[in-house]
């Protein structure tokens, strides 16, 4: 949170003598006075409706008891100060506990599934950088996952996994005998791996799309150089690709994780509103706080801890990255 | 662009081809399952797994029209999507222009707070936002909540900070000399926008087109309280198809298909803007 | 340059505009606010096979209605996956239908919401009194000692249906009547190769139903007389344990039921899969499966010995619908007309025989339709032996947590993991945990 702070913070200052003093862009014939915030306008009108206001309401929310009692004037509903955040990371107590548990399931889901993503993404793009026949066909394939509606795709994973008449048990079980019973994918602790795949499934061909938006940005003057060294494809792959890469990489990884974080609709039409607990993601998690157990006060202050998390953990890895950036450039 | 023309030692061909083989068939293998369960019927699907189908019908592609409102649910996605689309691609491309284009005082501060509203989750602003709606209807008269107007200005909002991202990076790359010839021309800042920078983004503004239209086509949560009978979409309609009574899976996977079908087929049209978008925007 | 100016202004605000009314397509339908006499808003509750059948059944009905009225009403039947949020999103913004189905094991929660007209005795009075539904559908229509907040539409019970032919091939010439009976009866079938007994155990709400009837049998009950949680009392955990038995311990329940949360059950009965299933009003959705009426028997759920009646001879929850007003109505004359037309006692008739559930109206259950011996299984259960869910304002809670709980542990069953006492116990004792705090 600080990080954004002051961020936002320097950039005030940063730009207010901007605005006095010709800044380092050249833009002086373009820049009336009001132009730019004519054309914000509808931008920021929208983000004020959809974004920022019902955030305000939200925090807002988030401190008050808000259960089914006071749903109908939810203004009349008494402050209960930071109780419900209290509630929350009580850590000792249920509730908390679970919240906890569902985090940190979040996290080993998230980091697993955009380590997946970017690999694969990054390997099939390494892959197709050369031209060879069929590649044109190969490449609208794989975005085929990317392309499908949310709820066709995952729905069709759910009918794959099903116990008793699903594709995966099949093939597993009845024709390679691999396990020694069907296995249950939708429930219990197989539903880690089950959501897993299909996350991996749908996330990375945009890491495909991105890596290989990427790779065309590279000098084929790098390569040709490297190849009158004398480095083989697999050493231009670490030397040159690779490290190439890092900028597109740092925005990659930051996109992949906020979105794979926050996703609600693969969870949701996977396991409906009780996700089983080895998979118990945050998105479904707060949805079943607040509206299963009617309590949007407690499921407020957990979303806003939430909101917390990764504008610290975005803020992190901006500085981080950047200052990694700026030593390998220097 | 190419690497090295040196030819490609074995080890790398067959790593090659092992892997774009294990990612064909991990891609292919639902949408396999998708089109012939699309063909079997129920018998099949709700029985034990089998690879071929015991006999082939089309009954399911003309069942999931009265099973459920399929047609309605279509116009209805297609109506938002699109709208949101629009709208997103024209204020994103205002947007990103001002901020590409223009120093003035607040940028800073506009760019990072639009980019951290990415990171919000969905389920902090659904109530308030839903409230907020129907306080702006009593208020105004305006019918937001339950409306497909609501549902447009939604989705184009959740759209917005990525498209402008996107575009900034991409109108950064347009060179600048081309606009301030433009402004020398006679043509005023709009005038430059729309006649050089625009054609010369079309790739970026495609790519934002693509992603703000994903975005709305497969959104549940939002939908699943948003929408009534008359604007529910299909994200959400498609889970009629589960009823009280059976899972009718080979008419899912049939609503599925028909669904998904335009979709695939329009992104993998555009697929090389998509690329080239790409390129420049979010990647330079 | 002020043209430019203007051009650039008149963009932005273009956009803008376009942002907000390029969608002037969609209609607001947001229901009961307008104040107009002569029209209603109906949100229904999906009864039938699908939407559409509820659309087919209801319509026809809606305009009888208009015809005797002048009312027109506007029919929207919700999907049970999207009726709760519904009912909370209308509750919290005051804007919502006038006339509602609600499930009635959700009346106290709702009541408390107080977004719902109380049925007090004058209101009773315009639809014909109190009296005239039965008590064991009004026990499920609010809080204990509160005007109830909903008006009984439809009843439904469990009831045991049986293959008969699997029944038949397995050397059996009766339904089991206890327990234990459907125990070792479940074993003779498995025997011939078919399942026994199918359970939806990913469904928390099923759970729950069967769980709190078990409950009753064992004579204990998931909240305290003045409606505090005790999920973890011997007779609770002996419920919940004897339920997950059934697939753990006596493997009458196949495994792969587990995950069942999207009436797979009932498709499996309907295909002769499995032979017996525990399901309340099923005849309709049987045959819309396909299974002949002559198939398959009805009887009561099974009791623990003995035969079903009061106390802990209970085999059923008292299942249903109720019918709701939206306290924001601006037509509440018309909702209240609306409802006596949907209660009184042809309407009863004609509603409850196209969804095979029992009219809760007295007078209407006399037709002969209900006597057929199908019918009168459910007709008499809820009669003498079914009970109402605990009308505890966290009765959604409730459900979800040891519903929850409930599903967990079949997932240990169906994993081969061992169920016990105490592994129960720990469970019921997390959901208890979770319920709010008072």
């Amino acid at each position: 949170m600080t990080t954004t702070v002051e961020t936002g913070k320097s950039a005030v200052s940063h730009s207010s003598p901007g605005a006095a003093a010709p800044g380092p862009r050249r833009t002086g014939r373009l820049r009336r006075g009001s132009l730019p915030y004519l054309l914000l306008l509808p931008a920021l009108a929208l983000e004020l409706l959809v974004h920022l206001v019902p955030m305000v309401i939200g925090i807002t929310m988030s401190f008050k008891e808000l259960t089914q009692f006071y749903l109908r004037d939810w203004g009349a509903a008494p402050w209960s100060g930071i109780g419900n955040y209290r509630v929350s990371v009580d850590f000792d107590a249920p509730v908390g506990r679970a919240l906890l548990h569902s985090f940190l399931v979040t996290c080993g889901f998230t980091v697993l599934s955009v380590g997946l993503c970017w690999l694969i993404g990054t390997a099939a793009a390494i892959c197709m950088q050369d031209a060879f026949r069929g590649r044109g066909l190969l490449r609208a394939l794989f975005l085929v996952p990317y392309a499908l509606p949310v709820y066709a795709a995952v729905i069709t994973w759910v009918f794959m996994f099903q116990h008793d008449n699903g594709l995966v048990n099949h093939v597993l079980h009845d024709q390679l005998h691999l396990t020694g019973k069907p296995s249950f994918w939708l429930i219990g602790d197989n539903s880690f791996v089950a959501l897993l795949v299909v996350s991996v499934w749908k996330g990375w061909p945009f890491a495909f799309l991105i890596v290989m938006a990427g790779l065309q940005t590279i000098p084929r003057e790098l390569y040709e150089a490297a190849a009158l060294d004398g480095a083989g494809v697999w050493q231009q792959i670490r030397r040159i690709t690779l490290p190439s890469l890092r900028s597109v990489n740092q925005v990659l990884v930051l996109v992949l994780f906020l979105w794979t974080f926050n996703d609600f609709n693969t969870p949701y039409v996977m396991f409906g509103k009780a996700a089983p607990e080895a998979a118990d993601l945050i998105s479904v998690h707060i949805y079943q706080a607040s509206f299963v157990t009617w309590n949007f006060g407690t499921g407020s202050a957990m979303s806003v801890l939430l909101l917390l998390f990764l504008l610290v953990v975005t803020g992190v890895y901006l500085a981080l990255t950047s200052r990694g950036r700026r030593a390998a450039d220097a | 662009m190419p690497r090295s023309p040196m030819a490609a030692p074995r080890s790398f061909l067959w790593t090659r081809r092992v892997l774009l083989t294990l990612l064909t068939g991990f891609v292919l293998l639902p949408v396999y399952v998708m089109v012939s369960s699309s063909l079997k019927p129920l018998a099949d699907v709700s029985g034990s797994f089998r690879w071929l189908p015991s006999g082939l019908t089309v009954r399911p592609y003309i069942d999931i029209w009265s099973t459920v409102p399929l047609a309605k649910y279509f116009v209805n996605s297609l109506i938002v999507s699109v709208s949101a689309t629009l709208c997103s691609v024209a204020v994103a491309v205002f947007a990103a222009y001002a901020v590409s284009r223009h120093d003035f005082r607040g940028k800073r501060v506009f760019t990072v707070t639009v980019l951290s509203t990415q990171m919000f989750p969905g389920i902090l602003f659904l109530l308030p936002l839903f409230l907020l709606y129907v306080n702006i209807g009593n208020a105004t008269g305006i019918a937001l909540f339950g409306s497909r107007g609501g549902l447009i200005l939604t989705y184009l909002t959740f759209s917005l900070p990525f498209s402008i991202w996107m575009l900034i990076g991409y109108f950064d790359s347009v060179p600048r000399d081309l606009d301030e010839a433009a402004l020398v021309d006679g043509c005023g800042p709009l005038g430059a926008l729309l006649r050089i920078v625009v054609p010369a983004a079309v790739p970026g503004i495609v790519a934002v087109a693509v992603y703000a239209f994903m975005t709305a086509w497969g959104e549940v949560l939002f939908a699943s309280v948003m929408t009534n009978d008359t604007t529910r979409t299909l994200a959400v309609g498609l889970q009629g198809y589960s009823t009280l009574y059976d899972v009718y899976w080979n008419q899912i996977m049939a609503a599925s298909l028909v669904v998904s079908v335009p979709v695939v087929a329009g992104f993998l049209l555009l697929q090389r803007y998509l690329v080239t978008g790409l390129t420049a925007g979010a990647v330079k | 340059m002020r043209s430019t100016r203007a051009a650039a202004v008149g963009a932005a605000t273009l956009s803008l505009a376009l942002a907000v009314s390029a969608c002037g397509g969609g209609t607001s339908t947001g229901g009961g606010s307008d104040a107009s006499p002569k029209t209603l808003t109906y949100w229904a509750s999906n009864q039938g096979a699908s939407i559409a059948v509820d659309k087919q059944v209801l319509q026809p009905e809606l305009e009888k209605f208009q015809r005797q009225t002048g009312i027109k009403v506007k029919l929207e039947v919700v999907p049970w996956s999207d009726l709760l949020n519904r009912i909370l999103t209308a509750a919290t913004s005051g804007q919502g239908p006038d006339v509602l189905n609600i499930g009635n094991t959700w009346s106290a929660s709702l009541q408390a919401t107080g977004a719902l007209l109380p049925w007090d005795a004058k209101n009773f009075a315009r639809i014909g009194g109190k009296d005239r539904f039965a008590a064991s559908a009004l026990a499920s229509t609010g809080a204990p000692g509160k005007d109830p907040a909903a008006v009984p539409l439809y009843s439904m019970a469990y009831a045991l249906y049986y293959n008969k032919k699997i029944f038949a091939d397995a050397g059996l010439t009766r339904p089991p009547a206890t327990w234990a009976e459907l125990v070792a009866d479940g074993r003779k079938i498995r025997q011939r190769g078919k399942q026994a007994l199918g359970a939806e155990g990913s469904n928390p709400s099923e759970n729950i139903h069967h769980v709190f009837v078990l409950a009753k049998q064992h004579g204990a009950d998931f909240f305290t007389p003045d409606g505090r949680p005790d999920f973890t009392n011997d007779g609770a955990v002996a419920a919940v344990k004897q339920y997950v038995d059934l697939m753990a311990k006596d493997k009458v329940v196949p495994p792969g039921n587990a995950e069942y949360a999207q009436n797979q059950s009932v498709s499996d009965f309907a295909k002769g899969r499995t032979a017996m299933l525990l399901w309340q009003s099923a005849a309709a959705n049987l045959k819309s499966q396909g299974m002949k009426e002559s198939d398959y028997g009805v009887a009561p759920v099974p009791v623990q010995s003995g035969s079903p009646g009061t106390g802990t001879q209970v085999n059923s929850m008292a299942a249903g619908i109720n019918i709701a007003v939206f306290k924001n109505t601006h037509n509440l004359d018309g909702a209240t007309r609306f409802v006596k037309f949907m209660t009184g006692d042809a309407e009863q008739k004609i509603l409850n025989k196209a969804y095979s559930s029992i009219p809760p109206v007295t007078s209407a259950q006399s037709d002969p339709a209900f006597a057929a011996p199908a019918t009168a299984v459910l007709r008499d259960t809820l009669a003498r032996s079914a009970a109402a869910l605990p009308q505890v304002v966290d009765e959604s809670q409730f459900e979800t947590a040891v519903g929850t709980a409930v599903k967990e542990l079949f997932a240990d069953a169906a994993a081969g993991r061992a169920v016990t006492t105490a592994s129960v116990k720990a469970r019921l004792q997390k959901a208890q945990q979770q319920m709010p705090a008072k």
